[in-house]
């Protein structure tokens, strides 16, 4: 080995133009970003935090006061001195009529999604893409109002067969509710959230690499098959996400809600049937804004909406767990 | 021989612009043919009509007659589907399924056509990977990701799921550009070995990779950009490499454009 081998930067003399670049001061820009993002990341999880600690702080004297099981009561009277309240009605009708909502909305836009990707015609694609994504952006409160008028006379007819031919399995049990059911619930978020869901699927889909699909046609498969081996393993992971956001749409949605719901009296019996009434915590919370006069009262509201904020974060939790856990074959 | 591929008067067009014009050429089965020539010259679009790939472009349709074993594969009652399954293809990057693992990217079109017992499915694979000279290093990870492979093995994978369905044909578009040489000669090995089985039609860049593999060599060129691509001569490799016909072939072939 000789001397040549040795680098000529470490010859170099100090104060040389390649000795001043090196350590220069970094660019002002690079550390205002730098100083900017990480101040928003900070804030994003401070503010959650935050609202966390908020409801907690304010639940928890109510709760504590509460004189009924918070968890399985269906009860709501939350002022004088022996407030018993629960939410056992309010997370039954919330979770059941986002399911009936998740189960109708997702299918249904995933197929209108595969439909503009790969079987509308080329001159159609482009112009469908622009306007579900319009339709999307479309307040879903307008969907509700719609569903709300034209879905009221073709629920029913449903509602009225599901009773008389599954009426013995207690979800079908008829009721004798005619309006607001958890049922056309359902069916109205299902049309608020529609767009939105076929909108981020139709956008996954459209990034399937076209590589993955001509390997799958360049084995004999048949439009469907190519679908099936190709598009939907690439965009299972986005209509998750698509599903997710809908579902957090579904379980806050409170106006088109409120609007509907057949509320039941206090002390009705308890029934597990889809075409019952029965109130979400959203509009339960929208219902009675006029009662939060006291800390009390507004704290047991809150404890309501604590029970929300947890159910939002395990359905996202969840959703992750299984993105993540098919990771290993997307990368 | 009576299963021959045989491209007659072929022109290929993308909507209305003609990409090729006038191809005639016939492959013989158990021989390799390179398409080669400069890019934008057709080569590739040529391979795509011979497994009907190219009409999966919108607007990509093909005039003229192809015809395997006798049967027209335009014809107007044969499904494309059923051409892809007589005549494989294998793809400029390596592409196996992402979400699947080895060993389902192996039998994916084996279970497209049906096949669901286990222990056939099972042979077919060992079959095929051990046919891509892949078999001893996957063995023991059937079940990990085929994404999890190197570019190379990743290639041979592709090349064991288009052979696992048993195709009479195999098409290659540039199937070592993505990769080292050390990957690449591992695919020039199986070629040498597929040829024994199948009819091999591939589209290379690479002039050696031609001369190496191939009986027969296909030259393509254009005579300017926006003009049709056109087969300017066809033949036995060794004439193509030392005594072509045409000027441009010569021009080509000796590294003087391309």
């Amino acid at each position: 080995m000789s001397a040549t081998t040795t680098p000529p930067e470490l010859t170099e003399p100090a104060g040389s133009s390649w000795t001043n670049t090196v350590t220069a001061p970094r660019r002002g820009g690079d550390r205002w970003f730098g100083l900017a993002s990480h101040g928003a990341g900070v804030a994003v999880v401070a503010l959650v935090t935050l609202v966390g600690v908020f409801l907690v702080s304010q639940a928890i004297p109510a709760l504590s006061k509460n004189e009924a099981n918070f968890l399985t009561s269906r009860e709501w009277s939350v002022g004088g001195d022996n407030p018993r309240f629960g939410i056992m009605e309010l997370l039954w009708t919330t979770t059941t009529a986002s399911i009936i909502a998740m189960a109708i909305a997702v299918p249904i836009g995933v197929c209108v999604a595969l439909f503009i990707t790969e079987y509308a015609p080329q001159w159609l694609r482009r112009p469908a893409a622009t306007l579900v994504d319009l339709l999307a952006a479309v307040p879903s409160i307008v969907y509700g109002l719609w569903g709300l008028i034209i879905f009221r006379p073709v629920v029913r007819p449903l509602e009225d067969w599901l009773s008389t031919r599954l009426g013995w399995l207690p979800l079908f049990a008829p009721t004798g509710i005619t309006g607001g059911t958890i049922m056309f619930i359902g069916v109205v978020l299902a049309i608020m959230i529609l767009p939105i869901v076929t909108a981020i699927s139709r956008e996954v889909f459209a990034q399937t690499p076209t590589t993955h699909k001509e390997g799958a046609l360049a084995l004999g498969a048949t439009r469907w098959e190519m679908i099936r081996t190709a598009v939907l393993p690439f965009g299972k992971p986005g209509v998750i996400s698509a599903a997710m956001l809908a579902l957090g749409r579904a379980l806050g949605e409170t106006i088109a809600v409120t609007f509907i719901v057949s509320t039941l009296a206090a002390g009705s019996d308890w029934t597990w049937s889809m075409l019952s009434g029965g109130e979400t915590f959203a509009s339960r919370i929208a219902n009675n804004a006029a009662e939060f006069d006291s800390p009390q009262k507004t704290g047991a509201f809150i404890a309501a909406g604590l029970v929300l904020f947890i159910l939002t974060f395990v359905v996202n939790a969840v959703a992750r767990v299984v993105i993540e856990r098919r990771k290993a074959f997307t990368e | 021989m009576a299963n021959r591929l045989k491209v007659e008067d072929v022109n290929i067009y993308y909507g209305a612009f003609k990409a090729v014009e006038g191809v005639t050429l016939t492959f013989e089965p158990r021989s390799v043919t390179a398409f080669i020539g400069p890019s934008g010259c057709g080569k590739s679009t040529v391979l795509r009509t011979l497994n009907r790939m190219h009409e999966v472009i919108p607007g990509g349709r093909v005039e003229g007659s192809i015809t395997l074993a006798g049967q027209d594969l335009y014809a107007a009652e044969v499904d494309p589907v059923a051409v892809r399954r007589t005549v494989g293809m294998v793809f400029q990057r390596p592409n196996p399924f992402p979400t699947m693992t080895i060993f389902d990217n192996v039998v994916a079109g084996l279970r497209l056509n049906g096949l669901r017992n286990k222990s056939e499915l099972a042979d077919a694979a060992e079959r095929s990977l051990r046919g891509a000279n892949l078999w001893n290093e996957v063995k023991d990870r059937l079940n990990k990701p085929g994404a999890g492979l190197s570019g190379g093995q990743q290639q041979r994978l592709c090349i064991a799921r288009a052979i696992a369905v048993e195709p009479h044909v195999l098409l290659m578009d540039e199937p070592c550009s993505a990769l080292d040489p050390i990957s690449t000669q591992a695919i020039e090995d199986l070629i040498e070995e597929l040829k024994t089985d199948y009819m091999i039609v591939i589209v290379t860049h690479n002039l050696q990779q031609a001369a190496r593999v191939s009986d027969q060599t296909a030259f393509f060129n254009l005579a300017a950009t926006g003009q049709p691509g056109k087969l300017v001569e066809v033949g036995p490799t060794p004439r193509i490499f030392e005594h072509p016909v045409h000027e441009s072939t010569e021009a080509y072939v000796s590294g003087r454009f391309g």
